[in-house]
């Protein structure tokens, strides 16, 4: 909690992994939206610093390409930013006129810095006034499964924003871990063994070991 | 999108949401299959419509109040 004056305190703080999301009540281009109302689905919650700029445009257009990707994953997508939504919406409409880019998710008009506080989206070396590149990847229990913050100054990777929803979802569906760099397909890491018994076990269970910690599998091909 | 606009009346959005309760009382999840809009926007959807008095909700099931049936 940041203390703004006397008596009264901001909620400011950086969300930790596996908290529940903080819940929020935020207008957007789509209306009023609450973040229970994205229960049952997962979420990427994002932050971008100001509409209109040259490097969210090509953000913007890069959401919107891994748009239907993400539906496939029964993901939804929200942006926000400290403008209003009359400017939110006077941007997402250049876009579709200059550039021919529908822009097809919510954005939250966070005015009064409300969500982006309980996010941690403002990060005051960076800008005291703008929101930085901030990615939430929040499940449909609403627990907070990764995040992302990238400088103002460096677009996002949408493969990798993919990557880390395939990588969470195998995780949940198989209980297994993911390795260095790895995609949809690749073989996945076994969890080590906790005791020592295990450790010899392990060698025995026919998966692919370079040692009792370190053993991989293949899963089953889906679909 | 928002489903009542600022002058109190269900917007289309509203109205395909009024339109998949002609039938009876439906959850939100169900709402969402029948119209094929994100559950996310239906939920939304719903909570304007109960606020501005054309659906009533009971037991997470959204049916049409008086004044919602004779829209549709």
């Amino acid at each position: 909690m940041k203390e703004v004056s006397e008596g009264q305190k901001e909620d400011v703080g950086l969300p930790v992994l596996g908290q529940k999301a903080p819940d929020f009540e935020a207008v957007t281009t789509q209306g009023t939206l609450r973040l229970s109302d994205f229960q049952g689905t997962w979420l990427v919650l994002f932050s971008h610093p100001a509409d209109f700029t040259p490097v969210c445009t090509t953000e913007f257009i890069a959401f919107s390409e891994i748009y239907e990707e993400l539906k496939k994953r029964n993901t939804e997508l929200l942006g926000l930013s400290v403008d209003s939504v009359s400017s939110h919406i006077a941007w997402i409409r250049n876009v579709e006129e200059k550039m021919g880019v529908t822009i097809p998710f919510p954005i939250i008009a966070d005015l009064n810095k409300d969500v982006a506080n309980k996010f941690g989206m403002i990060h005051p070396e960076q800008s005291k006034t703008e929101t930085v590149r901030c990615v939430f990847v929040i499940d449909p229990e609403s627990k907070i499964r990764a995040m992302l913050y990238y400088p103002l100054t460096t677009g996002r990777n949408m493969r990798e924003i993919l990557r880390l929803i395939d990588a969470l979802q195998t995780t949940d569906q198989h209980k297994v871990a993911t390795p260095a760099n790895w995609r949809p397909g690749d073989p996945v890491v076994v969890p080590p063994p906790t005791t020592a018994e295990g450790a010899v076990e392990r060698m025995k269970e026919g998966y692919e070991c370079k040692d009792w910690y370190l053993c991989t599998k293949k899963l089953p091909e889906s679909g | 999108m928002p489903c009542v606009s600022p002058d109190g009346k269900p917007t289309s959005s509203g109205m395909a949401l009024l339109q998949s309760l002609k039938d009876g009382a439906l959850s939100a999840e169900a709402v969402a299959k029948k119209t094929g809009q994100p559950l996310f926007r239906v939920r939304s959807g719903l909570r304007e419509l109960k606020n501005a008095g054309f659906i009533e909700e009971r037991d997470e099931q959204a049916t049409l109040s008086d004044t919602g049936r004779q829209l549709v």
